[in-house]
């Protein structure tokens, strides 16, 4: 075989494999393009202005809560207590302001913190104590909505001073500040994740937790620092829904670690750890805000939206796992 | 009478050539062996024999009928059987459940179709018994040695009454003692008339098991003969396509003073364990599997617990709490098991040099892209590790290539106690070579190798000193001129 040949033949097998990664970690791009065109052609209304602010609005509050699922994911693990934490957060920021008067920046950085200690809850014990994560997150979910019950006995905390509705009904020129903070949250994570040992850690212990133990990482402390920024997280969507309700809700941020993995799944990040990317967590979260929002212009019932989120859930795993065994 | 005849066969996968017009033929009752290279075809040949792959041209002839095998359980059935290196038993049933999984031997009870566990275990008794075995049928296998696994998958192939079974590696993980009990099953299979394929890395067990060999290199077959009519050299030639060389790399052994002491060390696995190790010096450890060397290599490492017993280096205490201790006072270790304990297989060859260094692909506190890269490509040049890119996936690379790169993240992190447990296991002839000559290039840079070995000729060729090692004690520390492969089983035995 001559050299020429030989050359050709390594540049199409270059271009190949080109395609093809951009085709598996860019799949939802095109499902997101493909959806909107779709969306366009069916309802006059889905592709104006304000639908489009509506869309990111809604989906700001899922999208931020996905990225901290997705750190979780990426670390072998999964995190399905963010909902709860939502509303722990949310009613515990609420109360130190309605009932302690403390200032606006301190009941935030108490929610915050309060989400962060669930977090690091879970971390402790999946890391320290190796319950499986999805069994240990499932009991902080259960018993953290039960003491956002206790804490309120199930009434909603009312009576927020004037000043918190900036962070979720503000907006900064055209732009509605829930928007802003998610674009922050995403590029933060997306360094994260890409360019600090942080990230590049997280994702080897997903991608092998033996083989990286072996190298001296730390693992527990990574996978821990995993599992407290997806409560974190959670808590700084929990104080935006807080701020957009005018109220703490005991039940707020209910179902919300559904359609944040969700959109972390959707958007490529594989269940089994060690894969996935910032950015097609974002077109994830895009994706099924525009799912559902198109399915409200189309008058669907709600019913079968919750349906058509299970299918997608499902789909997407399914995908995910057929990507596993073709390597 | 030849039993199975393949002729011209070829297989191509997308990009690649995995066989172009192989033969290969067998008789009853011969052993032939089948070597060469990773990926110069010899799995992708079994997997067409037993029917995981169908050939894209060729014929395969069994018992005088040309025919197709359409998938293994219709291989299996007609007689073919392969043992794999990966062995494929469920741990945590017994060996009689394994014997006959998804074929249980059936009753009828008042008209129902229930198990029949009685037969089932007389029949894996006496499956158990041809093979001259001593093995409880009630044992669970993750109870079960390895070898002793091997034995029950031999079994499981007998049960198909099988005629022609392949070996894929079996001696890898045995030690010198398993093997030969292998080797007399062999032998007893052979006399009842089983052809047999035997694929192995270790040329020494081949001149002592087959009868005849056949060599393939880049998918091509490339010569079978008569095993007396080749040795060692020749076949390594064949294997390779070029003279080789001494395997063993000669070089002026100057150990300085000792950097590693190890005293009175024992943890749960390893008793009272005192040596040292010098600068510039390779010190091997040998032993049968099970005898607490790899645990050594953890208990050094901060891995497992010590329970008692001192580890000074450099005139410093250093018994470590954890890995990441180990790693930052300069250790290292290359673990077994490459694929799941020494590399993050999805990660690039780029992610996998980093990773036990951070630090020197950092700028302030992130990543510097360009730190990364130039890192990686630093090491890839100097170990000469064969890949496209340096994004490429590490899975994609060949082993003696991942090799390489485990060596470059320890490099990396400027380890100077190098800890190798097994360091050619499933590595090419040729690349074993090179793996060789980088431990060389390591202790004229003055570090220290620790070598954990199964291959008693690798010990001898490399190490300055040879440690050995039975349950869990240190039988005896060997110089390299008065080593011999007797002396060191003799002390393995215990």
């Amino acid at each position: 075989m001559s050299e020429q040949i030989k050359k050709d033949k390594a540049i199409w097998v270059n271009v190949k494999t080109l395609v093809r990664t951009v085709n598996s970690k860019y799949f939802i791009l095109y499902a997101v393009i493909a959806l909107i065109i779709i969306l366009t052609i069916l309802s006059d209304s889905f592709l104006s202005l304000h639908n489009i602010i509506n869309i990111l609005r809604q989906s700001s509050m899922v999208a931020i809560i996905a990225v901290g699922v997705f750190f979780a994911i990426v670390s072998g693990g999964i995190d399905i207590s963010v909902g709860s934490t939502v509303g722990l957060a949310g009613v515990i920021m609420a109360k130190s302001l309605v009932e302690l008067n403390l200032p606006i920046f301190l009941g935030i950085i108490i929610g915050l913190a309060v989400g962060t200690f669930v977090g690091l809850i879970n971390g402790l014990l999946v890391a320290k104590r190796n319950i499986p994560p999805f069994v240990a997150t499932l009991g902080t979910m259960g018993a953290v909505r039960g003491l956002t019950y206790v804490l309120t006995n199930a009434y909603p905390v009312s009576g927020l001073p004037k000043g918190i509705d900036f962070i979720g009904r503000g907006y900064v020129g055209p732009i509605p500040v829930p928007i802003i903070i998610m674009l922050v949250v995403y590029v933060l994570a997306y360094i994260v994740a890409e360019h600090t040992r942080v990230g590049r850690f997280i994702f080897a212990i997903g991608g092998n937790e033996e083989a990286a133990h072996l190298s001296g990482i730390k693992i527990d402390k990574y996978r821990i620092f995993a599992y407290m920024t997806s409560g974190g997280l959670a808590a700084l969507s929990g104080i935006i829904l807080v701020s957009r309700l005018a109220s703490g809700q005991p039940n707020a941020g209910l179902n919300y670690e559904f359609e944040a993995i969700t959109s972390a799944v959707v958007g490529g990040t594989s269940l089994s750890g060690g894969k996935g990317t910032i950015l097609g967590v974002l077109f994830g979260a895009l994706f099924i805000s525009i799912l559902l929002n198109g399915m409200v212009l189309l008058n669907i019932s709600s019913y079968y939206q919750q349906m058509l989120k299970g299918i997608v859930l499902i789909l997407a795993v399914m995908v995910d796992v057929a990507r596993n065994k073709g390597h | 009478m030849k039993i199975l005849e393949v002729k011209d066969i070829r297989k191509e996968f997308p990009g690649v050539l995995a066989l172009d017009a192989v033969d290969l033929s067998i008789e009853p009752g011969e052993v032939r062996a089948l070597v060469g290279e990773n990926g110069a075809g010899k799995s992708t040949l079994i997997k067409i024999l037993t029917g995981v792959y169908q050939p894209d041209n060729g014929t395969i002839t069994y018992k005088g009928e040309k025919r197709t095998i359409a998938n293994p359980l219709e291989g299996q059935k007609l007689g073919i059987s392969v043992v794999h290196q990966e062995l494929n038993l469920i741990e945590h049933l017994t060996i009689y459940e394994n014997l006959f999984l998804g074929r249980p031997l059936m009753k009828k009870v008042a008209g129902a179709n229930l198990i029949d566990w009685k037969r089932i275990k007389k029949e894996s008794t006496a499956l158990l018994d041809r093979l001259n075995v001593r093995l409880d049928i009630n044992a669970k296998i993750h109870d079960l040695s390895v070898a002793q696994k091997q034995l029950v998958e031999i079994a499981k192939a007998l049960s198909f009454n099988c005629e022609v079974m392949v070996m894929d590696e079996p001696s890898a993980t045995l030690t010198d003692k398993e093997l030969e009990v292998l080797f007399t099953v062999i032998k007893d299979l052979k006399a009842a008339g089983v052809a047999i394929i035997y694929i192995s890395h270790r040329l020494e067990e081949i001149f002592n098991i087959a009868d005849s060999v056949t060599v393939l290199r880049d998918g091509k077959h490339i010569v079978t003969l008569p095993i007396h009519e080749t040795n060692r050299t020749k076949l390594i030639e064949y294997m390779v396509g070029r003279e080789l060389g001494a395997e063993y790399p000669n070089w002026k052994r100057n150990p300085e003073e000792p950097v590693l002491e190890v005293d009175h060390l024992e943890s749960a696995k390893i008793k009272d364990v005192s040596f040292s190790v010098r600068k510039g010096e390779i010190f091997g450890i040998a032993g049968l599997v099970g005898a607490g060397r790899t645990e050594l290599a953890r208990a050094i490492m901060g891995i497992d617990k010590l329970k008692s017993g001192t580890i000074t280096y450099r005139g410093k205490p250093s018994n470590f709490k954890d890995v990441s201790q180990a790693v930052k006072k300069g250790f290292g270790l290359v673990p077994e098991e490459r694929k799941s304990q020494g590399l993050v297989l999805q990660m690039t060859v780029r992610e996998n040099i980093s990773l036990a260094n951070i630090k020197t692909v950092e700028k302030g506190m992130f990543i510097s892209k360009k730190l990364d890269r130039d890192t990686s490509k630093k090491y890839i040049k100097l170990l000469r590790v064969e890949t496209p890119h340096h994004d490429q996936l590490i899975k994609n690379l060949s082993g003696g290539n991942q090799q390489k790169v485990v060596l470059a993240k320890w490099l990396n992190a400027d380890a100077s106690i190098l800890i190798f447990d097994e360091p050619t296991r499933g590595i090419d002839v040729g690349a074993k070579v090179e793996i060789y000559n980088l431990l060389v290039e390591l202790i004229k840079a003055g570090k220290s190798i620790i070598m954990i070995s199964s291959e008693m000729p690798e010990l001898l060729g490399m190490c300055d000193r040879i440690a050995v090692m039975h349950e869990g004690k240190l039988m005896g520390i060997l110089s390299k001129e008065e080593a011999t492969q007797e002396k060191i089983l003799h002390l393995a035995a215990g």
